[in-house]
């Protein structure tokens, strides 16, 4: 099994475009391939792959739930609890379900039982295929603060064999963190702009920081490219595509269909970017 | 003073690009970046800092391994699967553990359970943040380390020193350049803001995205309007837009059309407002002639 991530610093780069097309062509070329939208908060995958949804389960962290019977107000609890998700004034127990990281340490420090965890649900996972993709994908309910456990869960779906492509949420923060922790391969996508090259060394100092194989594809690029080809050099990281700035390309983007499908002259990009992957992918499991 | 929030659901919708524009065509306005994952106001405003803070989310636990007597209880009691073992380099008949502090949430139950008090739970120094001068106001922005947590508390952190700093020197605006997505720093950027502005494109994406923003600020009872960049690249998808934003009550004040003055003007460090005279300028004056209408 191979987990390739596909990420970027700032949103709005492409990223979605590139995971879908590249799922894909590596679904043509007949690979076993995983599509897995890590990107909860705005999951679009589904535009573009349109995948017949079979599964739908629900995730959710447990809470605590305190048995008034039993609590005798020692304040153990609230003690415990990094995130005031928990709370004893006097004779009463209060607890925030909103904020808690259902760490269990509640539970666990309670001297009298009065503690049980309920299940709170933060969203669901769908789970369903694309001609032979499958797709899987979090949709995080409206208002919900949590997203890395519902990540985490979209994550476990995954076979344990193919290619896994995860569509990563944008930042560098921990929602991102928890979608390209562990991965074998990262490609960052960005934009020749001086916003998105900015953006894209911090995801650069990210994926460095983790320790993950990663290298660029520059998005919406121009024929001489000249500003995004000296920053990655400048940063040590390899380009391994460039997809033109091409308003056909945004056109079809704008409608929800993939490149490769809307102009047909992409798929070479696609095949090359994928190859070129498949290589850094075998390069990157010897070390 | 009003305070008015831009998002944009995905980003990358020029949501940035417009705050910098608006900025020049306000009234005496303070700025704050709580885009803190990708921050990027500054780029365009070259702020003059004045005064810069450490930030400092939440604790992180770490193991002395001179007082851990390997007895694996952290590794057992933690969720967040942030303990690691390791057969001792100096002693190959025990286990060394260690935490990794990516993985760590700094829950602490580790350190309240280890029986050797072997665990040491500090806040570590996760940003900074910033009060600067720019060439349009003042503007309070941040940098959060890499691989951090807490971007949230770092959102509400800037935000209210941005308040402050308006309310206290009386400007009549606070414009807030916010995160995407609709999770935890989004929350913190919007809830109590007097009206949130969505930046979306006419692409399906923009479109379901819009409709999942515009359900967080319902639910959060914070009025919201929208404006459509790059109007024109699909017509179609933007009357849909218009028709959908009626339905819900959230108007559509400006439309802006597809210009790479945006670029040009990034590349200078200018707001479009400043680097061009063009058709391009009376979209975004109009949009925050809307954006003055609907507060
Ligand atoms: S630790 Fe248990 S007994 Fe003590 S206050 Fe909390 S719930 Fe009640
Ligand atoms: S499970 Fe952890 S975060 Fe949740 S209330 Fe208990 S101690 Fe606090
Ligand atoms: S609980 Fe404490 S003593 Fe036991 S392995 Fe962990 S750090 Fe070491
Ligand atoms: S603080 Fe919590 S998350 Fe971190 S290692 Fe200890 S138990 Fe695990």
């Amino acid at each position: 099994m191979s987990i390739v991530v596909v990420a970027s610093g700032k949103g709005g780069t492409g990223k979605t475009t590139i995971a879908t097309n590249l799922a894909q062509i590596a679904g043509l070329l007949g690979e076993h391939v995983v599509y897995l939208d890590c990107d909860v908060e705005e999951p679009n995958g589904h535009l573009f792959l349109r995948p017949d949804m079979t599964k739908n389960i629900p995730v959710g962290i447990p809470v605590p739930k305190v048995d008034d019977e039993k609590c005798t107000y020692c304040g153990l609890c609230a003690d415990i609890c990094q995130y005031s998700a928990i709370v004893c004034i006097k004779d009463k127990v209060l607890t925030f379900p909103d904020l808690c990281h259902a760490c269990g340490g509640c539970t666990r420090v309670c001297p009298t039982d009065a503690i049980t965890e309920v299940e709170r649900t933060l969203g669901v996972v769908e789970e369903g295929l694309s001609d032979n993709i499958k797709f899987i994908h979090g949709i995080l309910n409206i208002g919900e603060a949590m997203s890395p456990p519902l990540i985490r869960a979209v994550r476990a779906e995954g076979d344990k064999e193919g290619l896994q492509i995860i569509d990563a949420p944008p930042g560098t923060s921990c929602p991102v963190i928890t979608a390209i922790n562990r991965a074998d391969f990262v490609l960052l996508v960005t934009e020749p702009t001086p916003f998105g090259l900015n953006d894209l060394g911090l995801a650069i100092d990210t994926v460095r920081q983790l320790g993950l194989p990663h290298a660029v594809v520059v998005n919406r690029s121009d024929p001489d490219n000249k500003i995004a080809r000296d920053f990655c050099r400048e940063r040590g990281v390899d380009i391994i595509a460039e997809i033109p700035d091409d308003r056909r390309i945004a056109e079809a983007y704008s409608q929800g269909e993939l490149i490769i499908g809307a102009l047909p002259e992409y798929k070479e990009t696609f095949i090359e970017l994928f190859e070129n992957i498949e290589e850094l992918l075998s390069t990157a499991k010897v070390e | 003073m009003k305070e008015i929030v831009v998002i944009s659901g995905k980003g990358g919708t020029g949501k940035t690009s417009l705050v910098a524009a608006f900025a020049c065509l306000a009234d005496r306005p303070v700025l704050a970046d709580c885009d803190v994952d990708a921050a990027d106001l500054y780029l365009v405003l070259e702020p003059h800092i004045l005064r810069q803070e450490d930030f400092s989310g939440g604790k992180q636990a770490k193991i002395i391994s001179e007082r851990c007597d390997g007895c694996g209880i952290c590794m057992e009691v933690c969720r967040f699967d942030a303990v690691k073992k390791d057969i001792h380099p100096d002693n190959p008949g025990q286990m060394k553990y260690i935490i990794d502090p990516i993985a760590c949430e700094g829950c602490g139950v580790c350190v309240y359970f280890c029986p050797q008090k072997a665990i040491d739970f500090d806040p570590p120094i996760n940003g900074k943040w910033f009060i600067s001068d720019t060439r349009v106001g003042p503007m309070v922005h941040a940098r959060l380390g890499i691989a951090e947590e807490n971007s949230g508390k770092l959102v509400t952190l800037v935000r209210s020193e941005a308040r402050r700093i308006a309310e206290e020197n009386g400007h009549p605006y606070l414009l807030v350049d916010g995160p995407p997505g609709i999770g935890c720093p989004v929350i913190a950027s919007i809830t109590g803001a007097d009206l949130v502005v969505v930046v979306t494109e006419p692409t399906v994406s923009g479109e379901h995205d819009l409709d999942r923003v515009h359900k967080l600020s319902s639910h959060f009872g914070v009025p919201t309007v929208v404006c459509i960049n790059k109007h024109d690249i699909n017509p179609e998808v933007t009357e849909r837009i218009f028709e959908e934003s009626r339905k819900n009550d959230m108007p559509v004040v400006g439309k802006i059309r597809y210009d790479n003055s945006f670029t040009k003007a990034q590349i200078m460090k200018s707001s479009v407002i400043e680097y061009t005279h063009g058709p391009v300028v009376e979209d975004v004056k109009e949009t925050w002639a809307g954006i003055l209408g609907a507060l």
